[in-house]
């Protein structure tokens, strides 16, 4: 029997709701229910970061803290967590050091992004692992817009009380909050309603297809970096909705010899910590993928379930050779990712289907991948293209290619025409890169949107696979990016 | 006056820091709501220009929650919202103005029920083709005010006469606010039909104003108040005004409080912004890059009203010149009609525009020359004898903008650097460096004269306790602190006895916005004329008592002093209000000395300049056009500094906004008249990484030769324009790609601008 109340820790306590709407997002219940008004809203599309909070949750028996936007993210994506917000870090006249050092280094001056700011650096102070610079801090608050400080003293304030690990309360008390958050684990489905409107958390894989079976029409949902914003701007009121996040066997991660196959509910935090394996540029795009609070609450099913034309993952993972598993019921089927996408925002889903898993092919020794992400802003903005290319290379030529972008058409895509010119030719030949980006006006229809016209888009297309074959040719990268590769690596 | 000081010029945190921090500053959508408080959401517009047939309300007030639909129709007094000219209505009427332009108002019992409901009206409206772009406007011959022009000497003779010319058009885009938070009111009817606002608003008495005038009340019942806002930068200038006039109608129709907050894509749409210029330039020069004359015409984007318009493109008229003497000028500009949102106020006012066109006349100088854009820029300075603007006032401290370039040059290694790029250009086939130096001078005072006064309320308490109230506003710019730090140090008290309170209509009268960076200049000095009148009195009561004279009463040590005499202020207060003395005072200020007027085009409409200088290096991928700023060198005048804190924050704040404007942030509109970037993820402000890592600013030392408070310098607009360097050190990199060449990129740089010119002055092949 599913357990009908939802059960999150709060201030040592433990809050018991069942009755909220389905669509109910974390910030509304604190702002209008709770009366908390610490937690700012500032955008409601979970970009600006005003309204993040820390949600906590236990990993392998560990607490991990992680900033939520919580203008999207549902109440009920708080079962079994512990909710932090900017009102519980001081200890009566006492700041915490995070706050102490924004006041210090004069952090704030509007303050309305200043709650979440010191919430997202809440998070990093107990993420510290022994290490903390600048370009971690960027990565932080990369979710967080200020308008008003340039950020200077944000960055100067993370740095000095970030600098180790935390020894505040939340951490004294880490082996209390530990055992209260274990015991709220029963491991028992949570659906909280009736048949016709409810708020579904199962825990199996199993559970959730005979779910969706029954509930085809519910509205599957993981971290609601997307459907957060359906709820939002969209105004959609979702009677039925089923969420992910406690489905274990969605979220887990086996790796073999020959490949990874990642869980649809497996964070992007989590897959950029094993893409990131693979090759330097896929840790780059992951950096630059949405924002701390969207990859720790998004997921890698959802990115490719929603079908974006613009989503960053797909085209890396089809470059990389992935296969997508779905699951219907009892019955489940494989196909090479590029297959899923059929049209702009159409899917080869059928209603009650699911994406179970991902099967990513680990790249050979002879394999070289380079990945380009162009947008208007480096950090927390969509492409306005994105090219992933791999080649596989024996002995100055190539055997083999796989070329796809993102942002270049209704659907994320492969460049067949490119792929042919590429197979089998000397990778040194200038000239051979120079045809692969002429090919590419074959393969490609971009469009002209607010973020690029379509004409940028083709020649910025057609000059990625040029830099990026220069690239894999030998010129360092040094000489071709702002900020170069790292050296690349391989599992 | 007091002997010495405690507070001033300290860099104490903003007041409201620990709060911020802790999430307990409450902004107007935090304060408890009154029982019973209704929710309003706002009908849009579906087309930019067109007769309004009807607004298709049934479903609307069938929908759940609805508590009431308002239109026009239901507007007891004018439904005029606009500062000025009488041209903006609070709710569409016959017809509509531009996409997104608010047509009805619900008022239901939720927040989201108001907002469901607002998208079920099927409104019919007669569709005529809008006007979106400038040059739809030019062609249509549409504005919102006459062309103004102002210049001096005989430009068609000079250009004429120059050895060289160049001209061309360039275009400097807009830029959205993007305060953090939102626009928002909440009005709460009281009895006899007074109207209490809490609105979050740079000008609580327009509020007032509009309120009343909306309301067919008189100004006398309606209150504004403003504890603080989440950013404003020029966006709740003017056009806080509208939301918080359709609150308090809704309260008035409803007998209940009413609470407007706007969604971000809402806010985004239907709020004014930064103006978007076209500069159509012609400069005549010498040999040496002596400018012998400018031709210059801002092609300004108003929008559907006047609203603040005149003031800025008149300002970024008075910023054509920038920091440079131009013996022949011819200042010319429009301001346009566009069925598009009315662009309104937004730090820097107009100034921004009009400089940055000026830098790319000297950048395309020196192009012409093959010089350094920084020899460009210090020959044509204004200095002794050089010393007359455009505009009849004369530059009388020229002094100080060539110190600080001269030093900046000097500690940003300008020359040094300048020859390192150049070897690393030589050598980068991808990427290349850019290089720029410029200054900023900024006029302070409003151009409109009645705008430059401020009032002041100083309550001192028997317990020595008091109670500061001012007509500026507090929008994260740090002015209640500042003034708190004033008054501290004139009654020679400490900062625990000031108390900050909420800006009210109530108790300071008829203000000027908080704008124009004046904020410290005009209430910090009406507050010390209200502390000096107390101060005044006290010291003559407790003369009285200690028979002495009154010159010899010292504030000090939180003590009224004569020689080793002491008494605290406390008991000094208690005494006074035992010899029935009044400790409650009002100041009022006034800038003097300004002349400008604006039918003669002469005279002088600052009372003073601002100075800056930024250094900023780039590096741009020439095949992506992506580029990063990796070095920024900032000196800037401040006067003497009332909090280097808070004047550091809003250099590097202002900085960083204006980098974004000229860079990232770019405003789509389609042909329609709708706008595209109408939320954070389709409009991008700059991040924390965008923020270089070298970025060095200091304060230049001195003080203002004028009177202001403690002769200090306002800050506020003027740090925005030191982002030019930014701009200009893009243009740089991009010149060493075709020397000679003018480069072809226009504001703001995206990456794909950059790339456009990069393929106009380089098409070949780098690979």
């Amino acid at each position: 029997m599913p357990r009908r109340v939802l059960r999150f820790l709060r201030r040592g306590r433990v809050i018991s709701l069942s009755g909220f709407a389905p669509t109910t997002t974390i910030l509304d219940w604190l702002r209008l229910d709770e009366r908390s008004t610490g937690t700012k809203e500032g955008c409601a599309e979970g970009d600006c970061g005003a309204c993040t909070v820390v949600v906590a949750r236990l990993r392998d028996g560990q607490l991990v803290h992680e900033p939520v936007n919580a203008c999207i993210a549902l109440l009920g994506s708080l079962d079994g967590a512990e909710l932090i917000t900017v009102e519980d870090l001081a200890e009566g006249d006492t700041l915490h050091p995070v706050q102490e050092a924004m006041v210090q280094h004069h952090g704030a001056q509007c303050g309305f992004c200043t709650p979440g700011i010191v919430m997202s650096l809440f998070a990093l102070h107990h993420a510290h692992d022994g290490e903390m610079d600048r370009s971690r801090v960027e990565n932080a608050l990369a979710g967080n817009l200020c308008r008003c400080t340039g950020y200077k003293p944000i960055i100067a304030a993370a740095l000095e009380s970030c600098a180790r690990p935390a020894e505040d309360r939340f951490a004294r008390t880490a082996s209390e909050r530990i055992a209260a958050l274990a015991a709220m684990n029963d491991g028992r489905p949570l659906l909280v309603g009736d048949d016709n409107r409810f708020f579904a958390a199962p825990t199996t894989c199993d559970g959730l297809a005979d779910l969706l079976l029954r509930h085809p029409d519910a509205q599957l949902v993981a971290g609601a970096t997307d459907v957060g914003l359906w709820i939002t701007k969209g105004l959609r009121r979702f009677d039925q909705m089923i969420t992910l996040q406690r489905v274990t066997d969605l979220a887990l991660i086996e790796t073999n010899e020959d490949e990874i196959c990642m869980g649809a509910a497996v964070s992007l935090a989590d897959a950029a910590s094993i893409l990131g394996q693979f090759d330097d540029d896929l840790e780059i795009m992951l950096d630059r993928f949405g924002s701390q609070q969207i990859r720790s609450a998004g997921t890698v099913g959802g990115n490719i379930g929603n079908g974006s034309p613009i989503g960053d993952l797909a085209p890396c993972l089809i470059a990389l050779g992935a296969t997508l598993e779905l699951r219907r019921g009892e019955a489940i089927r494989s196909l090479p990712l590029e297959d899923f996408f059929l049209a702009y925002r159409k899917q080869d889903r059928a209603p009650g289907e699911f994406i179970t898993r991902i099967i990513v092919p680990r790249p050979g020794p002879q394999d070289l991948i380079r990945i380009t992400k162009i947008s208007k802003r480096r950090d927390e903005d969509i492409s306005s293209m994105l090219m992933a290319l791999r080649l596989t290379v024996d002995e100055g030529r190539i055997a083999m290619a796989r070329l796809a972008f993102g942002g270049m058409a209704g659907i994320p895509c492969r460049a067949p025409a490119a792929e042919g010119v590429l197979k089998g030719q000397l990778l040194a030949d200038a000239a051979l890169w120079r045809r692969t980006a002429a090919a590419l006006a074959e393969d490609l229809q971009p469009l002209s949107d607010l973020r690029a016209s379509a004409d940028y888009r083709m020649q910025v297309a057609q000059n990625s696979v040029i830099k990026a074959l220069a690239e894999m040719a030998g010129i360092p990268s040094h000489l071709t990016r702002i900020v170069p590769r790292r050296e690349t690596r391989h599992v | 006056m007091s002997d010495t000081l405690r507070h001033v010029s300290r860099a104490l945190p903003h007041d409201s820091a620990r709060k911020h921090v802790a999430g307990s500053a409450a902004y107007v959508d935090d304060l408890p709501e009154p029982q019973g408080t209704l929710h309003l959401a706002i009908g849009l517009s579906p087309a930019a220009r067109g007769r309004l047939i009807d607004l298709g309300l049934d479903a609307v007030r069938a929908a759940p929650g609805v508590v009431a639909v308002l239109t026009s129709d239901d507007i007891p007094g004018r439904n005029d919202i606009a500062p000025a000219f009488n041209d903006e209505p609070l709710l569409a009427a016959h017809c509509v103005l531009y996409f997104g332009q608010p047509i009805f108002l619900v008022v239901a019992t939720t927040r989201d029920a108001a907002r469901i409901a607002a998208r079920m009206a099927r409104p019919v409206i007669e569709k005529e083709t809008p006007s979106v772009t400038i040059e739809d406007a030019l062609a249509r011959g549409e504005t919102v005010l006459p062309d103004y022009a102002f210049g001096r000497g005989n430009v068609p003779r000079a250009l004429a006469e120059a050895p060289l010319r160049a001209s061309g058009q360039f275009r400097i885009g807009g830029q959205e606010h993007f305060y953090l938070e939102g626009q928002v009111a909440l009005a709460i009817p009281g009895e006899d039909g007074e109207m209490l606002v809490h609105s979050s608003t740079q000008h609580p008495t327009e509020v007032q104003h509009v309120v009343a005038r909306i309301l067919d009340v008189p100004q006398a019942l309606v209150t504004c108040e403003t504890r603080r806002m989440g950013g404003a930068f020029g966006g709740k200038e003017s056009q806080a005004t509208q939301w918080a006039a359709l609150a308090a109608l809704a309260a008035r129709a409803t007998g209940h409080a009413c609470k407007l907050r706007l969604d971000r894509d809402d806010d985004m749409q239907i709020t004014g912004k930064r103006h978007d210029m076209r500069a159509d330039w012609e400069i005549g020069f010498d040999r040496d890059g002596v400018i012998h004359a400018v031709d210059l015409q801002l092609n300004a984007r108003c929008g559907c009203s006047a609203d603040l318009s005149q003031g800025v493109v008149d300002r970024a008229m008075f910023h054509a010149d920038n920091a440079y003497f131009i013996p022949n000028a011819d200042i010319r500009s429009k301001r346009l009609k566009t069925d598009t949102v009315s662009n309104t106020a937004f730090r820097g006012f107009g100034g921004p525009q009009g400089m940055l066109a000026m830098e790319r006349m000297i950048d395309a100088v020196a192009w012409s020359l093959g010089k350094d854009p920084l020899d460009i820029r210090k020959a044509n300075l204004y200095r002794v004898g050089h010393d007359e603007t455009p505009y009849g006032m004369r530059v009388t401290d020229s002094g100080t903008i060539h110190a600080i370039i001269t030093q900046l040059e000097e500690s940003a290694r300008y020359r040094e650097r300048r020859a390192e790029i150049a070897v690393f250009n030589a050598q980068s086939p991808v990427l290349k460096k850019g290089l720029a130096l410029t200054p900023v001078k900024f006029g302070i005072s409003f151009t409109l004269k009645a705008l430059n006064q401020a009032g002041a309320l100083v309550n001192v308490y028997a317990d020595g306790s008091v109670r500061l109230n001012h007509g500026g506003t507090e929008m994260g710019q740090g002015l209640y602190q500042k003034i708190a730090q004033l008054v501290a140090d004139e009654f020679g008290i400490g900062m625990e006895r000031v108390r900050i309170t909420a800006t009210t209509t109530a108790k300071v009268p008829n203000t000027s916005p908080t704008a124009a960076s004046a904020g410290t200049d005009l209430n910090g000095m009406a507050a010390l004329m209200a502390c000096r009148e107390i101060k005044a009195r006290l010291a003559a009561h407790l003369a009285k008592i200690w028979d002495c004279d009154t010159g010899e009463i010292r504030f000090a040590e939180d003590s009224l002093w004569a020689g080793n005499r002491r008494m605290s202020f406390g008991d000094a207060a208690a005494s006074a209000i035992r010899e029935r003395i009044s400790l409650s005072s009002t100041g009022f200020y006034a800038t003097p000395d300004l002349t400008w007027d604006r039918e003669k085009r002469w005279g002088r409409p600052f009372y003073y300049f601002a100075y800056g200088a930024a250094c900023s290096e780039v590096i741009v991928d020439m095949l992506t056009g992506e580029n990063r700023v990796t070095r920024v060198d900032i000196l800037h005048d401040v006067g003497r500094s009332l909090n280097p804190a808070i004047d550091m924050g809003q250099i590097e704040g202002g900085f960083v906004q204006g980098m974004g404007w000229l860079t990232t942030e770019e405003l789509v509109y389609d042909a329609d008249g709708r706008l595209r970037t109408h939320a954070p993820s389709t409009y991008k402000i700059p991040v924390a990484s965008d923020v270089p890592q070298h970025f060095n600013v200091a304060l230049h030392p001195g003080v203002n030769r004028e009177e202001t408070v403690h002769r200090s310098k306002a800050v506020g607009e003027p740090p925005v324009m030191l982002a030019i360097s930014v701009f200009a050190a893009l243009c740089d990199a991009l010149n060493h790609l075709a020397p000679g060449k003018l480069v072809p990129l226009d504001a703001p740089a995206t990456p794909e601008a950059i790339l456009r010119a990069v393929r106009a002055l380089a098409p070949g092949d780098v690979f």
